[in-house]
C-alpha cells in the first residue's frame, strides 16, 4: 500500500512522545519522593 | 500503584483496539487513499490538546481570583500535558502533508498559529522555571496563560475565516462536510481513548506538582532550622 510508511512513522512517532513523557513524569515523580524522604530524614534529625 | 498500573494497561488496550478500528474498520479514503488514517490521530490529539489548554486557561482564571495553589498546580499540569498533545499534532501534519501536499509545511494561517501555540506553552513552562518566589510564580504564569489561550480560537476558526493549504473542516464544517459513519464511529473512539490518556497523564503531572510544592514546604522547614 503507497505511503504506509508514512503512516506508520506518524503513529510510532505520536506513541513514542506520549510514552516518553508519561516516563519523564514518572521519574520526576520518584526524584521528588526521594527527596522528601532525604528532607524528612534531615528534619527528623534535627529534633 | 497497582490501580495506575491496571488503569494504564486498560487505556493501552483501548488505545490499541481504536488504533486497529481506525486501521481496519474505517474505510481507505479514495483521494489520499491510506495515509489518511493519519487523520485520527492528527485530529483527535488537536482536540484533546485544546481541552488541555482551555482546562490551563480554566485554572489560570481560578487562580487570578482565588489565589488557591491547588489551581496553580492544574494548570502547570494542563499547559505540560497540552504540549505534549500539540507536540504530536506538529509532528504527525508535517508526515501526513508531504505525501498529500509535496511539501511537509507551509507558513499557512493554520499551520503558523499551531506552531506559536507550542511556543506560547512552552514560554509558559520556561517562565515557570524562571521564576523562584511560589506566589510571584503562580500569578506571573496564570496572567500569561491567560493570554496564551487567545491563539487556541484563532487555531480553531483559521481555516474558516482565511484562505489556508490546510483543508477546510470535516467535523462540524457545516454543509457538506462531515465524515463517513465508520470513519466517524472510529475517530470518535480514537478520540475518546485518547481523553483517557490526557486524563492518566493531567493527574499523573498534577500528583508531581502536588508532590513538588509539598518538598518546596519541606526545604524551607529545613531552612529555617
Amino acid at each position: 500500500m503507497k505511503n504506509l510508511d508514512s503512516v506508520l512513522a506518524a503513529y510510532l512517532a505520536g506513541w513514542a512522545i506520549f510514552f516518553v513523557y508519561y516516563i519523564s513524569v514518572s521519574q520526576r515523580m520518584s526524584t521528588l519522593r526521594e527527596e522528601v524522604e532525604r528532607l524528612k530524614a534531615m528534619l527528623n534529625k534535627g529534633k | 500503584m497497582t490501580k495506575s498500573i491496571l488503569r494504564a494497561a486498560v487505556l493501552f488496550a483501548l488505545i490499541a483496539s481504536t488504533a486497529y478500528l481506525a486501521f481496519y474498520y474505517a474505510p481507505i479514503e479514495k483521494t489520499m487513499g491510506v495515509v489518511q488514517k493519519i487523520f485520527y490521530l492528527h485530529i483527535s490529539c488537536a482536540f484533546s490538546a485544546f481541552v488541555a489548554f482551555g482546562t490551563c486557561f480554566y485554572a489560570n482564571l481560578r487562580y487570578v481570583f482565588t489565589r488557591e495553589p491547588k489551581s496553580d498546580w492544574l494548570g502547570v499540569s494542563a499547559a505540560e500535558v497540552g504540549l505534549a498533545f500539540i507536540t504530536v499534532v506538529l509532528i504527525t501534519g508535517p508526515i501526513w502533508a508531504h505525501p498529500v501536499w509535496g511539501i511537509w509545511w507551509t507558513w499557512d494561517a493554520r499551520l503558523t498559529l499551531t506552531f506559536v501555540l507550542g511556543l506560547l506553552y512552552l514560554s509558559y513552562l520556561l517562565l515557570r522555571s524562571m521564576i523562584e518566589e511560589p506566589d510571584k510564580r503562580a500569578m506571573f504564569s496564570a496572567l500569561f496563560g491567560i493570554f496564551a489561550f487567545l491563539d487556541v480560537p484563532l487555531v480553531y476558526f483559521s481555516i474558516r475565516w482565511w484562505r489556508t493549504q490546510h483543508p477546510q473542516p470535516v467535523i462540524l464544517g457545516g454543509p457538506g462536510s462531515g465524515l463517513e459513519p465508520r470513519m466517524r464511529v472510529s475517530y470518535l473512539l480514537m478520540w475518546g481513548a485518547l481523553t483517557g490518556l490526557l486524563i492518566l497523564l493531567l493527574s499523573a503531572r498534577y500528583r508531581l506538582e502536588a508532590l513538588r510544592a509539598g518538598v518546596e514546604d519541606l526545604r524551607r522547614e529545613a531552612e529555617v532550622r
